[in-house]
């Protein structure tokens, strides 16, 4: 039998010539990572440079400011829910571990499932009622939510009540403490730098790197489609409910390790530190900085921690200045100081040339006037 | 017990005072208003400025001085609701809802630490105590001051509701929170109607505030915080954008608060209060009142 064969369809030459990706150095995406490490190599050998106890310290806070505002980007920037009770998540955490270290004897490293199991209680505690509406009720919610654990501390007999929880120790692995210090080579590493080193490595580079890749997978692309439209999402296939939820859960686990990481380092916590107030700097961290962006919320949260501490005098309006802020930037530039798809000016960017004013595309039936191309449009 | 329900409905008078700024511009540009609790906390800083001016005229100490300043306070507090509206909300009003929460909490934050780098930190006093001889009345304590101010509440929200339900300017209003396009087409100014439910509600914060602070006799900064998010419970227990709910949500959660302090200690209060805001959230989004919202996209 002769097998008449079937005419192979073969897609038409594209119409016009795409420039060949972007190599080198200068190609956004390999700059940015590479500017990163640079910075991150930076950030590790800054206490062989200078290791005050004081710059150490506040480096140390503004690492862990960094991997707080990395879990409320996840909630707020990427997911589009606004958290205003976001200090709470810390507060669970740092209680959990204080409790846990001071009244029952555990080690930093062996509270961390119980700080896990902790949070995600109560991320699904207050998200699972409210992500089910569909309004702003989740911005109040969380805001009583931070009230509530905040006055329950102050009560309790177990969290040390307005006094708080103090004596905390530092982290200790298998027998081994960061407060024995640590000597490699001639020179001594004592607890503050061990500590800053172990914010700066597993805080810092997981939170962040873990962070830019949710962003980018599946599921941070359903985050960010159910942001900016939760019906077209769903009917796209996205579960929108439990999307939220997720979210909601990642950054609340996220909150928490920031917290047991700011119990350790200040070894003291009283309910005073889980004000509103500092919500509402964690979210101007995330806003200021811009939404969903990694670098901008990176820089938020340096800026938000650091300010004060570079500018003596300034900390008194601090709280003005950045309410004021808050309102400049989302009138002037909503998406913050460096917006999620911005590009360094000197970057080397794909163009892809528009469509030549040809009529390359023939419509049978269609005299040639009527084919215009977008140009011609206009 | 009748003294419980009393202490219950005096605080709630309070909270559906400030619940009613919250529910009326929620109902109208479906915007929380963050900044609204501390319109209540500027009120009672006015007050406590323009009676500083207007002691050396009249003296201190009356219901009829109070009433005056309640008034004076009232235009101003309303002002800077306009104000606000305008300069902060307006221009964004097309953009993003996140957006517009974010800008309210900036303007609630702005407001707050203002005051506070004018008048510092510290609680201060407010010149004018109210205090009488109590009435024994079923057993309960009642104070002359007490009736009066909830006599004042009773009167605001009456007026209130008989401008919203039957007058052209309310009936505006009502249009434009069904849908405010629509109203636009039919030849409603929006924008003077938004502007003047901002001047309504901000005002009735401010009273609420100068009542507050007469009553307890101390003003601080931070103080509209609590009060907001209490009026916000309110007004969803009641059901928001609901003018009515606005009124019975403050009562019932002044009632709930009463109630809840008495067998868990005044410490729980708050506690008690925001677990209730999650309860109706789980339970009954809608409120007490409320119809069942069905949002346009």
């Amino acid at each position: 039998m002769s097998q008449t064969k079937a005419p192979r369809l073969k897609a038409p030459r594209p119409t016009i010539e795409r420039p060949p990706a972007i190599s080198g150095i200068l190609a956004p995406e390999r700059f940015m990572k590479l500017l990163a490490l640079v910075l991150f190599v930076v950030a590790a050998i800054i206490p062989f440079i200078s290791a005050t106890p004081y710059i150490i310290s506040i480096l140390t806070s503004a690492f862990i400011y960094i991997v707080l505002a990395m879990g409320l980007n996840v909630v707020v920037g990427y997911a589009g829910l606004l958290d205003l009770g976001y200090i709470a998540f810390m507060a669970v955490g740092a209680y959990t571990s204080g409790i846990l270290t001071t009244q029952f004897g555990l080690s930093m490293l062996e509270t961390i499932p119980f700080v896990i199991v902790a949070c995600i209680l109560a991320g699904v505690i207050i998200g699972g009622p409210t992500l089910r509406l569909r309004s702003d009720y989740l911005a109040i919610v969380t805001l009583g939510f931070g009230e509530i654990i905040r006055i329950t501390a102050n009560n309790l007999k177990i969290t040390g009540g307005p006094s708080g929880i103090h004596g905390i120790p530092t982290w200790s692995f298998f027998g081994w403490s960061f407060a024995d210090g640590l000597d490699i080579g001639g020179i001594h590493f004592n607890a503050k730098v061990l500590f800053y080193y172990f914010v700066l490595f597993v805080g810092i580079g997981l939170a962040v790197v873990a962070v830019s890749r949710l962003g980018k997978g599946k599921l941070g692309r359903a985050w960010k489609s159910v942001r900016d439209d939760e019906d077209v999402s769903e009917a796209m296939g996205i579960n929108g409910y439990a999307t939220k939820l997720l979210a909601y859960i990642i950054g609340a686990v996220w909150g928490g390790f920031a917290g047991t990481l700011m119990a350790s380092h200040l070894s003291a916590i009283s309910p005073n530190s889980f004000e509103f107030l500092y919500s509402a700097l964690v979210l101007m961290a995330v806003v200021l900085g811009g939404m969903g962006s990694t670098p901008g919320v990176i820089i938020g949260a340096l800026f938000v921690s650091l300010a004060p501490e570079l500018l003596r005098d300034f900390s008194e309006w601090r709280y003005l200045i950045f309410g004021v802020l808050l309102v400049v930037a989302m009138i002037f530039r909503p998406k913050g100081i460096w917006p999620a798809n911005a590009v360094l000016p000197f970057l080397k960017k794909r163009e892809i040339p528009g469509v030549p004013p040809t009529s390359a595309v023939s419509v049978v039936g269609a005299s040639d006037e009527e084919v215009f191309t977008d140009e011609e449009r206009r | 017990m009748f003294q419980l329900i009393w202490n219950g409905l005096f605080v709630g008078s309070f909270y559906a005072l400030v619940a009613l700024g919250y529910s009326m511009v929620y109902g109208i540009i479906k915007l929380l208003n963050f900044a609204h609790g501390d319109l209540y906390m500027l009120g009672s800083f006015l007050a406590f400025v323009v009676l500083g001016g207007m002691t050396g005229l009249f003296g201190l100490g009356s219901i009829p001085i109070l009433l005056l300043v309640l008034l004076i306070t009232m235009l101003l507090t309303g002002g800077i609701g306009v104000l606000i509206e305008r300069v902060a909300y307006r221009p964004l009003r097309t953009s993003p809802r996140l957006a517009a929460l974010i800008t309210a909490v900036g303007v609630s934050f702005t407001l707050e630490y203002a005051v506070r780098q004018i008048f510092g930190a510290s609680p201060l006093v407010f010149p004018i105590r109210l205090q009488g001889a109590p009435v024994e009345v079923f057993g309960a304590r009642i104070t002359m001051p007490q009736l009066v101010l909830m006599l004042v509440a009773a009167i605001l929200m009456f007026l209130l509701q008989r401008y919203v339900m039957h007058s052209r300017e309310g009936r505006a209003m009502r249009a434009i929170a069904l849908d405010q396009k629509a109203s636009l087409l039919m030849g409603v100014n929006v924008n003077k109607v938004i502007s003047r439910t901002f001047f309504i509600g901000s005002a009735l914060a401010g009273a609420a505030g100068v009542m507050a602070a007469a009553y307890y006799g101390t003003i601080d900064f931070l103080m509209g915080f609590v009060i907001g998010l209490k009026a916000f419970t309110a007004a969803v227990i009641g059901g928001i954008g609901n003018l009515y709910g606005a009124m019975l949500g403050g009562i019932v959660l002044g009632l709930l608060e009463s109630f809840g302090t008495h067998f868990l200690g005044g410490q729980w209060r708050d506690v008690f209060a925001f677990g209730f805001l999650i309860l109706f959230l789980v339970f009954k989004p809608t409120g007490i009142l409320g119809e069942r919202v069905v949002e346009r996209v």
